[in-house]
């Protein structure tokens, strides 16, 4: 089976790493509610979008939870 | 290569592709409004689409063929009467999508899929009647 032929040092494997980093979110905060939500997304907590939309309020869904 | 594949395969057959959209369609139909993940509220858009300029010419080959896609007649008369002519006068972008965060379980990319100028009482309808029937004939 193939293998390596040499070790790989800290120093190339950190190199290799410089790109890996994880980059955080950017939440904003609801304009209706005040929670944070992602951008371009439906506020999970009020289910607002642009100001107007209430897409699916959970409080209210209770019968079709599952097809909201 | 990766010629003539404009679409997305959904990690379906096309026999499975097609009832899924006949599902989704559907659905969307009824209730105006659905919660589904991203890429099949975006496949589903255009597919939903032709359904509602089908419904707008309105003659009987226009409805047979609508009835082809769609598996209940219920839908395609709502399709016909409300739908069709609700749509009269916009030309196209009758459905919208708007996302809506990520999967518990899984991450998936999960959207918002409604129609433009939808009426807020067709969704879940059909659940309230029966749960209402439902009381009465307790009471």
């Amino acid at each position: 089976m193939a293998v390596p032929q040499n070790r790989v040092t800290r120093s190339r494997r950190d190199m290799r790493r410089s790109h890996d980093a994880l980059v955080a979110a950017n939440p904003n905060e609801c304009a209706n509610c005040g929670e944070l939500k992602r951008p371009h997304h439906v506020c999970p907590s009020c289910g607002h979008y642009d100001g107007r939309e209430v897409v699916a309020r959970a409080a209210e869904a209770g019968l079709d939870e599952d097809a909201a | 290569m990766r010629h003539a594949r404009g679409y997305r395969r959904l990690n379906r057959t096309h026999e499975h592709r097609k009832a899924l959209f006949a599902n989704l369609s559907g659905s969307l139909i009824e209730h105006e409004q659905i919660r589904t993940t991203l890429p099949k509220a975006k496949e589903l858009r255009p597919v939903v689409e032709k359904l509602i300029t089908l419904a707008k010419r309105g003659d009987l080959h226009a409805r047979r063929m609508a009835a082809a896609q769609l598996k209940v007649d219920a839908q395609v008369k709502k399709l016909f009467d409300v739908l069709g002519p609700r749509y009269k006068e916009r030309a196209g972008g009758y459905t919208r999508v708007l996302k809506a965060g990520f999967r518990y379980g899984d991450m998936a990319p999960m959207a918002v899929i409604e129609f433009v100028d939808r009426d807020p009482d067709a969704k879940g309808a059909a659940d309230r009647a029966r749960a209402a029937a439902e009381e009465a004939a307790e009471a």
